[in-house]
């Protein structure tokens, strides 16, 4: 007895396994992600008191910001800086080398997307090249001719140097992006007697909006969350950025966990910010990072 | 036509300093190293006497630095097993139309946000044992309070090596068929590794799940359809429709996690550090102190130049693959 008229499939592919059992293993996997974020939460907001290793998962009494305020003005008696001068100095260094490999990133990307030459795709393959590469094959000539020009344990040399390494992924998102106007608006805007500047000032640029949107968001985070370039170049602690001094800070012996607990959450919560109110554009930087736009 | 060739020159000119600055600061500074690993410069002062290949034999011939290879090895290859199945579970998951698939999303995408140096002090202390005097600390501790405490274990403490031992069957076996140096701890695994993998997965299995997830919603509805006509479970419809299709991500996502995991460096720093008897050693690591603490520039550059080439071995057949297809296109 089969019936005339066929039941109507769903419109996409369900595995027909109970549902209760996907949300119960999406949640597993939740509490997984969220888990260091519970601790350090908790932890954090715990008074000295009642931090204890051993009680590590049991919730707080109150909120307690002691830990936030050690972490940020560390403490003379026990001998240990803050985290505020190295918060501070990662803004320093991250703003201007982030706007600044945006800028680079717009231009190339233009000129290789729309103002193609001959071997200008091998001289992007070339370019790209330079975001694979393990830093430590370039460290050691890097340290030596930033200090021949005075640039070494400076911050401007580390807006440099994020600048120069930044280049190629910003190259990459832009001529990506760029990729997507259709050449027809190119060329009918260079009929209309429109040069180089004026194609990117009247077509591209107002267009622009999205791209450094991405660029920007994806070169904030990785330059706040670098911590090679900065602990080679800036043995300084005046200058060393938060992921330097949050590692001195977990690796001294002197300051409490709730306290490295605390520091932590300092450092990440710039990004984490970023990422809670503009995650969409950081998704986008990210599919952009495995080279197919 | 004179204005054309003025705007050709002005693009070549916009995009000089940038080309300028990756010739010398990439291509220019690894043939620098380059060149210093062949040098004899291994104390502070420059010193460029040619030596030859001698700092990649000392290197090879390097206790710490056999271990730190065999710790790559085992690091890449669970840290890849690990982020792609999970990666991938959860993209199947999230594509069953489920409630709050934002939420879902962005929960286990935002370690991404967040540095190495965070995720490892965070977890140094999550799989902290504790002691069997003071009690457990940290993931031993919520295992104890699951009920689950045969699950305990030293974690990033634990120096064990896992190899197979030379008398036992397994390794008699080896030994007799020309094998034998595989049963030392050379052609181990530090188990202490696995610490790192977990947090390592923990960092970057959400991206995994964004690539596959993205795949997954670009595979057409008909494909499916046409597959479910011919009378397909839906088990192998993922089996032979979807994961074929997919494999361009898979091919992406290992491509971007292995050259990570080469390169691991704050990660460990942060976390473990070397280790007991250098058990969560790397060789980012080892490339480190030997350059900036001990001041042999030389061997620490022939680090860096392995470091470099396990990496392009990587990245450059997929460079020329991908820019290739794209001209061809």
């Amino acid at each position: 007895m089969t019936p005339l008229v066929e039941r109507r499939r769903p419109l996409r592919v369900r595995i027909r396994w109970p549902r209760l059992l996907i949300y119960a293993a999406l949640l597993l996997f939740a509490a997984f992600y969220l888990m260091p974020v519970y601790v350090l939460l908790v932890t954090g907001m715990k008074s000295f008191a009642e931090v204890s290793l051993y009680r590590m998962w049991e919730p707080p009494s109150g909120i307690h910001f002691d830990s936030f305020a050690k972490a940020w003005y560390g403490s003379v008696e026990e001998g240990f800086r803050g985290l505020s001068l190295n918060f501070m100095n990662s803004v320093y260094i991250t703003v201007p080398a982030t706007l600044l490999s945006a800028l680079l990133g717009s231009m190339n990307g233009y000129v290789l997307s729309k103002w193609k030459f001959r071997g200008s795709d091998t001289l992007f393959a070339a370019l790209l090249f330079g975001m694979f590469i393990p830093y430590q094959s370039i460290l050691i000539p890097l340290v030596q001719s930033l200090s021949r020009v005075g640039l070494y344990g400076t911050i401007p040399g580390l807006i440099f140097v994020h600048t120069v390494y930044g280049i190629p992924i910003t190259t990459l998102i832009f001529r990506n992006y760029y990729a997507t106007v259709p050449t027809e608006m190119v060329e009918a805007a260079k009929i209309d007697g429109a040069n180089l500047l004026g194609v990117y000032r009247w077509i591209l640029f107002p267009i622009s909006m999205p791209g450094f949107v991405v660029v920007l968001i994806w070169q904030f985070t990785s330059i706040w969350n670098d911590f090679l370039f900065a602990v080679t170049v800036a043995q300084n602690p005046a200058i060393q950025p938060i992921t330097v001094g949050l590692n001195n800070l977990a690796g001294s012996y002197i300051v409490e966990w709730n306290v490295q607990m605390a520091g932590a959450l300092i450092a990440a919560l710039p990004t984490l910010l970023v990422y809670i109110f503009l995650g969409r554009y950081f998704m986008r930087g990210l599919l952009a990072g495995s080279l197919k736009g | 036509m004179r204005r054309w060739d003025w705007d050709r020159i002005f693009a070549i000119l916009l995009i000089l300093p940038s080309v300028l600055a990756i010739a010398v600061f990439v291509y220019g500074f690894i043939g620098f190293t380059g060149y210093v690993s062949l040098t004899r410069w291994n104390k502070l002062l420059p010193d460029f006497t040619w030596v030859g290949l001698r700092n990649y034999q000392t290197l090879f011939a390097h206790p710490r630095f056999q271990i730190d290879i065999r710790n790559t090895v085992v690091f890449t290859v669970l840290f890849l097993a690990a982020s792609l199945a999970i990666g991938f579970f959860l993209a199947v998951l999230l594509d069953q139309r489920v409630k709050g698939e934002n939420f879902f999303r962005s929960v286990y995408l935002f370690p991404m946000a967040i540095s190495f140096v965070v995720t490892g002090v965070v977890w140094r202390w999550l799989l902290n044992p504790g002691s069997p005097e003071m009690g457990s600390t940290g993931v031993n501790l919520l295992l104890e309070h699951m009920g689950l405490g045969f699950l305990k274990w030293g974690w990033f403490t634990d120096p064990t090596v896992l190899y197979i031992h030379p008398d036992t069957d397994a390794g008699m076996f080896l030994q007799r068929i020309g094998l034998g140096f595989l049963t030392t701890d050379k052609f181990g695994i530090s188990v202490a590794m696995i610490s790192l993998v977990v947090a390592a997965t923990w960092q970057m299995s959400g991206y995994v799940m964004a690539l596959y997830l993205a795949g997954l919603r670009g595979i057409p509805e008909e494909l499916r359809e046409a597959a479910r006509v011919d009378g397909a479970s839906e088990v192998q419809i993922y089996r032979y429709v979807v994961l074929p299709l997919l494999r361009p991500i898979t091919l992406g996502a290992v491509i971007i996690l292995g050259h990570i995991s080469l390169k691991i460096y704050d990660l460990v720093v942060a976390m473990t550090g070397p280790g007991i008897g250098f058990s969560t050693d790397v060789p980012a690591f080892f490339m480190w102190e030997t350059t900036f603490h001990s001041n042999r520039f030389a061997q620490g550059a022939s680090i860096a130049i392995i470091l470099l080439i396990m990496v392009a071995v990587l990245i450059v057949p997929y460079l020329y693959s991908s820019t290739r297809r794209e001209i061809a296109a």
